[in-house]
């Protein structure tokens, strides 16, 4: 089985902070790390390579600086790696990052599973699974929690709903997004690492994959945004102040006019 | 090309922009400004330049004629015949903004036996009813829903197509926004018309919540958006008004990749987001043996109990309890929240509580910001007071 997982890079922290004296927002977070949700991607499909063969290949465009990612997701089992990298894909929203991703999945010629973490923790959309498994023409299914049985045609895995779960069969070739806590992702091995210092890494640009400079980066990317600005919160909150048995008293009032 | 341009005349190499980079794709060099390969055009050191040194370009893009696109839609999404209140939710809204455009609603109802909904949806603030009901659309699976999305955007050409943020239109919408190659907007906590451009301003959460942008889809159609459950209010429900309902068939063969082998309810999912009373806890709380007293009075007074997802993360409590943006979406007349600080991921969850009484010793808790009962105190403390008041009292 041929497995592609796609990670993003992002930054390690969301803090944000408002600059008293110059007013600037500044965002901590520098280092920059695989998107949490991914690692359970990546472990998901090292397993599964694991128990049914194949090979496991880690997608992903970004920075320069991504490298360093996919050499760590190649020291925990990944077999080799893409890097799709370009200025021109700077900017790019969910529908241009989906058709520059499934430009690079069609260099690597064919698959059988494409693997994707749930979201990703920065832009927390969600939104690129579905637009790529669309890109490709393939069935997706989201949140999946625990894959069930896995044969070279088909698979039956367990989807997380609003309401509970499903136990679904798609066939394959397909895309499927993984939820948090499907697995436990593992250390890198001393020969993990070693490996993946080494280990095919391929570094493609545009031309490289082919793309329509018109889909791909700001230029492709339908939404833009206008504005940002750090959410303001003031308090009308009415005050319930005394010692803790009187503000237990008055809050007692109110929860009776609930019940 | 597109990027980043820096004005070397305006530059005045102060080095904000450096500072507020998270992608070190910035560096100041004999007193100007120059980026490199990292940037991402996240737009951030844009806002941030005291002297507007900075800008994006963007690429001439060829006009696309949008003057055939009009109408706003609203996905109706059911499950087994019945459909959700977030669909009214977003007909509220979807009112407001007709209003605005001067244009139709149109509720999109499909699925097995779902006609009866229609007249509701009407009653709700819908225009029109596009209805298609197939044996096929009896169980939400993406793609059979895909190809039906597809053919009626390119039939009728709404300008604004609107989802509910629950899992299945988490899943389907950006599934119709790629094949129909249009931008799409997830988790909307506001939406308006823009006054001066006539598009709709979309604002959500960036960064984890830390952060809000607008968001636009200037060039082209429709303009998507998916918004959470509890964010938008219904209209009242009118009776008397009236809509035409108008018949779709479904375009067939349907590809059948997927295939439901079986379907788990769980009630507890569902007693939480339902909950008319809720008790939660967050870090505060101290310890686990102090959870005990967050059920032992959400039994009292007849409530569920929610946490924040510290708790769940260290194994107090379980993920079904989870408040908030990972978690559920819950929207209480009484909300009672103790020792959560109410970062944005968690407030994302309660805005539709309709009181909130939050306890914390921090006087500047974010939680305070959006409640309307204040209480500056150990929540541990009060807690055990209300058990004891509760306990005596036979209301
Ligand atoms: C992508 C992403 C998704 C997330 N999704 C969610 C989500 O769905 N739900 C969620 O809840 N969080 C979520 N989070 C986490 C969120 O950012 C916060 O970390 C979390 O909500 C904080 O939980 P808390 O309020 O319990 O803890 P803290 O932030 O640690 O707050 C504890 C509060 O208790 C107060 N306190 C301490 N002692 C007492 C006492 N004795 N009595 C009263 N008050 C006391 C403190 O003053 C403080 O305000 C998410 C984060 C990310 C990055």
């Amino acid at each position: 089985m041929k497995i592609v997982v796609c990670i993003k890079q992002v930054p390690s922290s969301n803090e944000v902070r408002l600059d008293p004296v110059t007013n600037t927002i500044l965002r901590d977070g520098r280092q920059s790390v695989t998107n949490p949700f991914d690692t359970y991607a990546i472990e998901q499909a090292v397993q599964i390579k694991e128990q049914h063969g194949g090979e496991v290949i880690a997608l992903s465009m970004g920075i320069p600086a991504t490298e360093k990612l996919l050499r760590d997701a190649e020291s925990r089992g990944v077999d080799r790696a893409m890097l799709l990298s370009d200025r021109n894909f700077a900017g790019a929203d969910t529908l241009a990052t989906a058709y520059t991703l499934s430009l690079g999945i069609k260099q690597l010629g064919g698959f059988d599973l494409i693997l994707c973490g749930k979201m990703a923790v920065d832009g927390d959309t969600a939104q690129i699974g579905p637009e790529l498994a669309e890109n490709l023409g393939i069935p997706h299914i989201t949140d999946i929690c625990e894959f069930i049985s896995i044969t070279p045609k088909d698979i039956v895995c367990k989807k997380i709903t609003d309401k509970g779960y499903q136990v679904l069969r798609v066939k394959l070739p397909a895309l499927l997004t993984v939820v948090k806590n499907i697995n436990m992702p593992r250390l890198p091995s001393i020969p993990g690492v070693l490996f993946g210092l080494s280990a095919p890494l391929e570094i493609k640009n545009a031309v490289d994959i082919n793309a329509d400079s018109k889909l791909i980066g700001l230029s492709g990317s339908p939404t833009q945004v206008v504005k940002t600005y750090m959410p303001e919160r003031q308090s009308k909150a009415n005050s319930i102040e005394g010692d803790i048995a009187s503000q237990a008293a008055r809050i007692s009032q109110l929860i009776k006019e609930f019940i | 090309m597109p990027g980043l341009k820096i004005n070397q005349e305006k530059c005045i190499g102060c080095g904000l922009c450096v500072k507020c980079c998270a992608l070190n794709a910035l560096r100041i060099e004999n007193k100007t400004a120059l980026v490199n390969d990292n940037c991402i055009l996240c737009g951030i050191c844009v806002d941030n330049c005291p002297s507007q040194a900075l800008s994006i370009e963007k690429e001439d893009s060829e006009q696309t004629d949008l003057s055939k696109y009009s109408g706003i839609w609203v996905f109706a999404e059911q499950y087994k015949g019945e459909v959700l209140p977030v669909a009214y939710e977003l007909l509220g809204k979807g009112r407001e903004l007709a209003h605005q455009k001067g244009c139709e609603l149109t509720a999109l109802l499909f699925g097995k036996d779902v006609s009866a909904e229609a007249q509701k949806l009407i009653a709700y603030g819908a225009d029109k009813v596009l209805l298609c009901e197939d044996d096929d659309l009896a169980d939400n699976l993406d793609e059979n829903y895909i190809e039906l999305f597809n053919l009626l955007i390119n039939k009728y050409n709404p300008e604004i197509l609107l989802f509910g943020a629950t899992g299945f239109g988490r899943s389907i919408a950006p599934r119709v926004a790629a094949r129909v190659r249009t931008g799409l907007t997830a988790d909307c906590t506001q939406l308006e018309i823009d006054h001066e451009t006539g598009l709709l301003h979309q604002t959500r959460p960036a960064f984890g919540g830390n952060l809000m942008a607008i968001i636009v889809c200037p060039n082209h159609r429709p303009q998507m958006a998916t918004v959470r459950p509890g964010i938008m209010s219904a209209q009242q429900f009118d009776n008397s008004r009236s809509g035409k309902v108008i018949p779709v068939s479904m375009p067939k063969p349907v590809a059948k990749n997927i295939e439901l082998l079986e379907e788990v309810l769980s009630s507890e999912i569902d007693s939480i987001a339902d909950a008319q009373i809720i008790v939660s806890a967050g870090r505060g709380i101290g310890a686990q043996k102090n959870l005990a007293l967050v059920h032992q009075l959400a039994g009292l007074i007849g409530g569920k109990v929610g946490v924040s997802r510290p708790l769940v993360d260290i194994g107090w409590s379980e993920y079904k309890h989870q408040v908030g943006q990972t978690g559920s979406t819950v929207a209480p007349k009484l909300l009672i929240a103790c020792g959560i600080s109410g970062a944005i991921q968690h407030l994302a969850g309660i805005s539709g509580a309709k009181t909130i009484i939050a306890i914390n010793t921090d006087p500047d808790a974010p939680i305070f910001s959006i409640a309307h009962y204040k209480v500056v105190a150990d929540c541990v403390e009060v807690l055990k007071q209300l058990i004891s008041i509760f306990e005596k009292s036979e209301y």
